[in-house]
């Protein structure tokens, strides 16, 4: 594969979020939880972004904060990839009644909105970080179901599968040795521009407060936060958690379109 | 088959659709928290008595499939339950009170959308170059992946608090007053004749329809642009030409095929119009549903955020048939 | 006798990604008023590359090199895109192959054809006449003006096409395989419409692969190959004495009834264009084929009254 100025920048941009995940501890200069300084005082050399309201460094917020993004998508984008996949190549498959079922149910949710579902759901199971993962995981399991399906119903009359099929493999051997190996390229696009939405999904959750619970540090909620106080000016409170939150996702798209793009032009010339 | 056949016929068959979603939303919500009621609380140290008696006047005593028929049933005539938290008050009147302001945000997003985003694919389409097409493209993924509240936020600031020029949330300032017709500002004050409350009504809806109009815009640049380029090189567009047909009006025509694949993704963009509309409201303080919802959630107001939600999946049932039939009129080619 | 078109030592390459294909090469030919031209070749050998540059439609990748194409003593290439867009469909018409996708889909079939009027400054009413005396006179039924293009047959919509094309009378039609698509019932009816046509004074430049039907139809008949004219005379004389060997390996390969021989084919593949062959460009596939043939390219010469070769085999009768 080709490496895209696309995938270049977009995985730079979800390396460093990662790493900064990981190394919070050593990154961030205070606190997240606790006051480190005046309340909403506007960046300066002490507080690089400048303080909340409760006078908490809003750098160290950020810093941490990409945690639970991190986690979360990880967690449901794993999850519902997963289950997807795993869905969509037996419906696609066995096809018959089952089949028909499981399609009706996954397009029925498709075409729900994805991000009301994820609100309904996280609210059913109670507002936590891992309850958010399973409900942002359960809306994207049609966009995977959907794909591998389709490819599968394309691929499985294909001499080569009829050739292993003949040979009386059984079905998961088939599966994963003749036709998982074709989706591949498939699955990454859908993979990566599938994070993008989940990371703004659970933006969103967060927005809402459906994720983490006070005075955990993350951005959507932070962001939330920060909206009472925009007629004090405090912009620093919207602009680093906000921008952080595109930031990630626009990491996700980019990636994505990088990767197909490459496809493309390997399979075109 | 007739017009009139072909719409019942497809309405028929978003039946299963609605069904299946209301069937979810039932059991996301009414199961999957246990008791409800204990639920919105927040505790369990209630009497056995008074638990009863609000589980009665709220229906859920009766067992579950019972419910879920007489909540369907109900819900079609319009009879959307009660609070869980506010007691005696019906819950359709609060969605009556609020549909209109989220049906007015979605109709200028819509048209936001639609604008921007087929225009500029339009236009790169048309244009000879490659620039344009890359920046259409471009800007189809970036704008796709903006967070609402984010953008919303930065647009508050910028023109609500540093240029003053917009105001930063609401639908109407303090002290101006419109009376419902349609329920929709921008129509009413006009049809009133109020151009003061209508200039009024169009400052508060710029911001949110602005934001969620660019974020819902991207998809339509890049199909747009897409299908401009297919059908640009398809031999349609050839024979016109050797007709000496001008490029101006070969342009018009491969517009409207251009178009068509656009009105089916229409329906897929609506359910993203929704979720959408949730975030912007509560990003602007704006007066709808989404904002209710949210509210609803605050206080585990089950019965009413089931009546959304629901609400919701029959709208998305409802607009997808509305999108068919909209194929229909506009190609020719789909019998109906 | 009057010729409508000349074309005169015409280049066009294009230029893709894989390399530049020299697709016409040196081709010089007329078209008199009210003759039935045929242009016969396999696909890559030109024929059609010619058409859409008479039209002055190539694709974007496609570029006329070199020549001239003088249509009623104006030359097409020195035209700007509006006296350009005037001839289109005015002067010189086109017939596409295609049926299925020449007509706009979503569109009424009369509302194309009065559009296509109005454009060339005819006036709504007249317009709506003219369509529809148009549309009788090629047999399309009344009540399918109306109609949406796939409410109609192919043949229908051929014939919807010759109408359009013949409507402004003018001098030259292109048809490009007009019949490749249809049936062959459906053939000799657009056929016979195309003698129609021909006999209202409007020359036809008649694209095909069938030199069977070329024969059959056409007045004279172009033989090309690999983007080069390889002969050219009238048809009786072709029929009766092809002199180059593709034109002889050609008819040989038409299957004719009573004959005991079976149509045999030419054997090897046609010429790939992004270097063509030295010297004449059939010596690969050619059974006669000399080292002079190798190295020197022939020239298309004249070599009895209006039978022109292009075959160093060949000498002068």
């Amino acid at each position: 594969m080709t490496l895209n100025i696309y995938t270049v920048i977009g995985l730079a941009v979800i390396l460093v979020i990662v790493l900064m995940a990981l190394l919070a501890d050593f990154i961030a200069p205070y606190s997240p939880v606790e006051a480190s300084g005046m309340e909403l005082e506007s960046p300066n050399p002490l507080h690089i972004m400048g303080t909340d309201n409760l006078g908490r460094d809003v750098f160290s917020r950020v810093v941490y904060g990409a945690r639970t993004v991190v986690v979360v998508v990880l967690i449901a984008v794993i999850l519902s990839g997963v289950i997807g996949t795993v869905l969509g190549l037996v419906s696609g498959y066995i096809s018959g009644i089952l089949d028909k079922i499981l399609s009706f149910v996954m397009d029925s949710i498709y075409a729900f909105p994805s991000l009301i579902l994820a609100i309904a759901l996280s609210v059913a199971l109670g507002p936590n970080i891992f309850n958010a993962a399973v409900a942002i995981a359960i809306t994207y399991i049609p966009t995977y179901f959907r794909m591998v399906r389709g490819q599968v119903l394309s691929i499985k009359n294909e001499s080569f599968v009829e050739m292993a099929r003949a040979l009386g493999l059984p079905i998961t051997r088939i599966m994963a040795r003749y036709i998982l190996p074709q989706l591949t390229q498939t699955l990454v696009v859908v993979f990566s521009m599938n994070s993008a939405d989940a990371v703004l999904t659970e933006a969103a959750l967060s927005f809402f407060g459906l994720t983490v619970q006070p005075p955990t540090p993350d951005w959507g909620f932070d962001l939330y936060k920060g909206r009472g106080f925009i007629l004090s000016g405090a912009w620093w409170m919207l602009i680093f958690p906000g921008g952080m939150i595109t930031l990630l996702a626009l990491g996700f798209a980019l990636l994505s379109e990088g990767v197909s793009q490459s496809y493309v032009v390997k399979e075109g010339e | 088959m007739g017009l009139a056949r072909y719409i019942a016929f497809r309405a028929l068959l978003i039946i299963p659709t609605i069904l299946l979603l209301y069937t979810l939303v039932f059991i996301v919500l009414r199961v999957l928290p246990g008791n409800p009621v204990l639920a919105a609380l927040g505790t369990k140290n209630i009497p056995e008595e008074q638990l009863k008696a609000l589980m009665r006047e709220l229906g859920l005593d009766k067992p579950l499939y019972q419910q879920y028929f007489e909540y369907l049933i109900n819900f079609l005539r319009g009879d959307m339950g009660y609070s869980m938290i506010i007691r005696g008050r019906p819950i359709a009147n609060d969605i009556a009170d609020k549909f209109p302001a989220t049906l007015e945000l979605a109709i200028w997003a819509m048209v936001m959308s639609f604008a921007l985003g087929v225009g500029f694919g339009y236009v790169a389409g048309k244009s000879r170059g490659t620039a344009l097409k890359h920046i259409a493209r471009l800007y189809g993924s970036i704008t796709y992946i903006i967070f609402i509240p984010a953008l919303g936020l930065f647009l508050q600031l910028l023109f609500g608090r540093w240029l003053g020029v917009l105001p930063t949330g609401g639908r109407l300032s303090p002290g101006i007053y419109i009376n419902s017709i349609t329920g929709l500002y921008t129509i009413d004050s006009l049809l009133q004749g109020d151009f003061n409350a209508f200039a009024d009504a169009i400052k508060h809806i710029i911001l949110p329809s602005l934001t969620l109009g660019l974020v819902l815009s991207g998809p339509f640049a890049r199909l747009t642009l897409s299908n401009m380029e297919r059908v640009l090189g398809s031999k349609i567009v050839v024979a016109y030409r050797a007709r000496g047909v001008r490029e101006e009006v070969i342009a018009r025509h491969v517009f409207k095929h251009a178009l068509i694949p656009i009105v089916t993704y229409l329906g897929l963009q609506f359910a993203l119009l929704l979720g959408g509309a949730v975030l912007t409201e509560t990003t602007f303080n704006w007066p709808g549903l989404g904002t209710y919802l949210v509210d609803k959630i605050m206080y585990r107001d089950y019965t009413a955020i089931q009546a959304v939600v629901i609400l919701f999946a029959f709208l998305v049932g409802v607009i997808s048939l509305m999108t068919d039939v909209a194929y229909a009129l506009i190609d020719p080619r789909v019998r109906y | 006798m009057s010729e409508v078109l000349l074309v005169e030592d015409l280049y066009v390459k294009y230029y893709t990604r894989r390399g530049i294909i020299s697709a016409v090469s040196g081709v010089t030919f007329d078209v008199i008023k009210g003759e039935m031209l045929a242009v016969v070749g396999e696909s890559g050998s030109g024929k059609s590359t010619l058409g859409y540059a008479i039209m002055r439609l190539l694709p974007r990748s496609g570029a006329v090199e070199r020549g001239r194409i003088v249509l009623d003593g104006e030359d097409i290439l020195r035209l700007s895109e509006e006296e350009l867009r005037r001839i289109r469909g005015g002067k010189v018409s086109m017939v596409f192959q295609d049926p299925f996708t020449t007509l706009d889909p979503l569109r009424r079939v009369l509302d194309q054809f009065r559009e296509f009027l109005a454009e060339h400054g005819i006036d709504a009413e007249r317009g709506r006449i003219i369509a529809e005396e148009m549309l009788e006179a090629v047999g399309v039924p009344k009540n399918l003006a109306n109609a949406y293009p796939h409410q109609l047959s192919g043949g229908q919509k051929q014939r919807v096409a010759i109408a359009m094309a013949i409507a402004l009378n003018p001098l030259l039609v292109i048809a490009d395989e007009p019949t490749t698509a249809l049936d062959v019932v459906i053939q000799r009816q657009v056929m016979d419409l195309l003698d129609d046509v021909k006999k209202r004074g409007t020359s036809i430049m008649f694209i095909t692969h069938d030199i069977a039907l070329a024969i059959e139809r056409a007045d004279r008949v172009m033989i090309m190959y690999g983007g080069e004219v390889m002969e050219l005379a009238e048809k009786s004389m072709l029929a009766k004495r092809a002199l180059h060997p593709y034109t002889v390996g050609l008819l040989s390969s038409m299957p004719r009834i009573g004959s005991e021989k079976l149509p045999s084919s030419i054997p090897g593949y046609p010429p790939d264009l992004r270097s063509p062959p030295k010297g004449c460009i059939f010596h690969p596939r050619c059974p006669y084929a000399t080292e002079r043939c190798r190295t020197v390219k022939p020239i298309l010469s004249e070599v009895e009254k209006n039978h022109f070769v292009k075959c160093h085999l060949v000498k002068a009768l």
